[in-house]
């Protein structure tokens, strides 16, 4: 009786109910591709973010130089004096100076950490050669403060730096480089820890004319190439194992970054927080901290699912929830005499209530079919027709990071390579990033989860009970001597 | 020739037992009386005709009887329980079981056939569906309207509706069938129909029924006329038509 009347009342207005699951599917099928579009965005984001950060890494832990420890840093020339009118040349290799140096068994403590589930830590150096010709004084007179550009009486000044990570041959899981990223070569294996071989990125490769089996060389060692990587947004030149890297700049058991990996994004928190306590002094940056930093359409697509398609996604499920409640309370009222019969004819309430509580659960139940539908077609449309996006982490980042050194001219002290402090910045982060702004290119891929599905279901099971509760509010609250009235 | 009422009288104590009973309602700020002060008794297996102008209270005293409300003062006392008293749950059940409503504008459920129909009364008795069934089919044969049984009310004459209606009310079997106008929407031949079978179940069930009428036909044949006028009840007849 239940299922034939429920069945036989829903075909008497069936247009009705259409227009109700319609409105339901609708907006379940926004709730669903929105957060498709979404779970796509945050995917782009996350490869956006491991390209530009390390593969598989949910924190990296880094620490900035406190304000007074560490000024600018200024090197002079090795070497003897140069004299005016003649040439110089110098190479240094140095720490990154915005990351101040770890202890290396901190990397152990921290995988050790619960729900961490690898660990590893790179020494980030640069290595800066400064070469020129001194002007003649005598017969050029003495431009006191000129720029290293403005070369006037045969100023010459050439300043090139490359970047050089160490990182650890037998961590492939985490950190800033992986087996994946070899494009030619191969990436380095556990004994390389003690040979002097270099893994350098492919642009770096076509600048320098290297290729697998050239050697470089570095503070006068010579480093045999192993292999070619393809990091899209990496800034790094050249990647070196992790002992190599300490003993060219003679910093045995120490690391700039740590690298570390999460078994699980919901207890990245609470693993930065552990990480914290181990060391107060360090910056402890997750994905989360650095999806701010990225601008570009991919930021812009991200704002515009999160914000706006989330408001109309709401809005119209908002919207459609009310015209089946509305609907349905009409519908009640205009069978007062139908339920006062039922009711004078020895009908409980509860009885009543099932009854039109079912028929607005059948009609939710379309709305989420009908949504679940309209929602895969959503996803796959968006997936299909998305243009592909842009990720940029913005040169005003840049600028102000890391490595915008200026250099001063200046006899007395020599140049002075002054970097600017990016300690309001995520410093690994910015270590990174040390020269250009980074675009990536990504496709925005929807992404589709059951876990969505079910949401989207159950929103329209609860719009179709919300109806039906409205309708048997209605209908409850009616008095069984209504049956008698002869107009209703 | 017996009169019945007063044969109950002797016999036994009344079904239904009014003392005092008053119902007022209050619409758009004025209060109309619908029952004043009546206090009446019913017995079992009388058939009461309650004739009385339009809107004088005749349809509220049937919702009194018929458990579906309650008097504002005074006491319906239903085989010796106070209606007044009882919770609208145990007033849903003495609906459900023993009474039967027979309405004039049929009422009958539109998405649901003449089987259904009669169906739904029997589902709050929690009986099987198979049973229920079965009931269904013998109240709607028992109507002479077994060929019917899958048409939809809309499918129906007035009169057939009606005899679903009364097969509705009967197939629970009741003690009390109570009539508001039932042939009051019919043409002359149709009411006599209905009347027919009304007047069937009476005699032949023993079943005590009360009908509000005009119809001075079916006045004619019940074993007690009283007519409302104001909300009072006056006696008319006391005369039977049973043999
Ligand atoms: N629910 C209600 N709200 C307001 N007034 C009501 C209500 N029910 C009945 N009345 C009033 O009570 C009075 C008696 O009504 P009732 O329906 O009992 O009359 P009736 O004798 O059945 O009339 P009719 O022959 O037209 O059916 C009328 O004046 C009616 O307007
Ligand atoms: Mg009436």
């Amino acid at each position: 009786m239940f299922l034939t009347y429920l069945e036989r009342e829903l075909r008497r207005r069936s247009k009705q109910a259409l227009v109700i699951a319609v409105g339901l599917g609708i907006g379940i099928g926004l709730v669903v591709t929105v957060s498709s579009a979404s779970a796509g965005v945050k995917d782009a984001q996350t490869k956006v973010l491991h390209s530009l950060y390390g593969v598989g890494t949910d924190a990296t832990v880094t620490q900035a130089p406190s304000a007074s420890g560490f000024g600018p840093q200024q090197f002079g020339f090795g070497g003897p004096r140069p004299t005016p009118g003649g040439s110089f040349s110098s190479t240094h290799i140095r720490r990154v100076p915005d990351l101040v140096p770890l202890r290396q068994s901190r990397v152990s403590q921290i995988a050790r950490l619960d729900d961490v589930n690898a660990a590893t830590g790179s020494l980030s150096l640069t290595e800066t050669s400064v070469s020129g010709t001194l002007p003649d004084f005598a017969s050029g007179g003495a431009p006191v403060g000129a720029q290293a550009s403005g070369g006037s009486g045969g100023f010459h000044v050439n300043v090139s730096s490359t970047s050089l990570v160490g990182v650890e041959p037998s961590s492939t899981g985490v950190g800033p480089l992986s087996p994946g990223n070899i494009t030619k070569g191969h990436y380095f294996t556990t004994p390389d820890q003690n040979a002097h071989v270099a893994i350098v990125t492919t642009s770096y490769a076509s600048q320098h004319n290297l290729k697998v089996g050239s050697t470089l060389s570095l503070n006068g060692t010579a480093f045999q190439i192993i292999g070619l990587a393809s990091i899209p947004s990496s800034t790094t030149d050249v990647y070196l194992p992790l002992n190599q890297a300490q003993s060219l700049a003679g910093m045995s058991k120490q690391v700039t970054t740590i690298y570390v990996s999460v078994n699980s994004a919901a207890n990245v928190a609470h693993v930065q927080s552990e990480i914290q306590k181990l060391l107060p002094k360090a910056t402890v940056t997750t994905t989360a901290n650095l999806a701010k930093e990225v601008t570009g359409s991919l930021a812009s697509a991200t704002q515009l699912v999160t914000d706006l398609g989330k408001w109309l996604a709401v809005t119209v499920l908002l919207v459609a929830f009310l015209i089946a409640a509305l609907f349905m309370l009409t519908t009640v009222s205009r069978r007062v005499r139908e339920f006062g019969t039922l009711k004078a004819i020895g009908w409980r309430t509860r009885r009543i209530v099932e009854q039109v509580v079912g028929e607005g659960l059948v009609q939710g139940l379309a709305g989420a079919v009908l949504g679940a539908i309209l929602g895969i077609v959503g996803t796959e449309a968006v997936s299909a027709f998305a243009p592909t996006l842009t990720a940029t982490v913005g040169p005003s980042f840049a600028t102000s990071g890391a490595s915008a050194f200026r250099t001063a001219g200046g006899f007395g002290g020599g140049f002075a390579n002054r970097f600017a402090n990016g300690a309001s910045r995520p410093a690994g982060f910015a270590a990174r990033f040390n020269n250009l702004s980074h675009t990536v290119l990504v496709h925005l891929g929807t992404s589709l989860q059951g876990g969505t599905l079910g949401i989207a279901i159950g929103l329209a099971l609860l719009g179709g009970l919300l109806a039906g509760a409205v309708g048997s509010w209605r209908a409850a609250r009616m008095r069984p001597a209504e049956a008698l009235r002869q107009v209703g | 020739m017996q009169d019945a009422a007063r044969l109950h009288a002797t016999r036994e104590a009344p079904m239904y037992r009014l003392r005092e009973v008053s119902k007022q309602f209050v619409a758009h700020g004025r209060t109309i009386s619908a029952l004043n002060h009546v206090s009446m008794d019913i017995f079992p297996g009388e058939f009461l005709a309650v004739q009385g102008p339009t809107g004088q209270g005749k349809t509220t005293l049937l919702t009194l009887l018929g458990a579906l409300d309650r008097p504002d003062t005074g006491e319906v006392l239903y085989q010796g329980r106070d209606l007044s008293k009882l919770s609208d749950e145990a007033l849903t059940e003495l609906r459900a079981r023993d009474i039967g409503f027979v309405f004039q504008t049929f009422n009958l459920i539109a998405t649901l056939n003449a089987q259904e129909n009669v169906e739904a009364a029997l589902v709050p008795l929690d009986i099987d569906a198979r049973d229920r069934e079965e009931r269904a089919s013998e109240a709607l044969a028992a109507m002479g309207l077994s060929s019917r049984a899958q048409h939809l009310p809309m499918e129906l004459s007035g009169g057939q509706q009606q005899r679903v209606a009364i097969a509705r009310a009967i197939v629970k079997e009741p003690q009390v069938l109570l009539a508001d106008e039932p042939t009051g929407n019919l043409d002359e031949e149709t009411r006599a129909e209905i009347l027919d079978v009304l007047m069937a179940l009476w005699r032949e069930r023993g079943i005590t029924l009360v009908i509000v009428t005009h119809d001075s036909s079916v006045a004619r044949q019940a074993s007690r006329v009283v007519t409302i006028r104001n909300g009072m009840v006056f006696a008319k007849h006391d005369l039977t038509a049973r043999s």
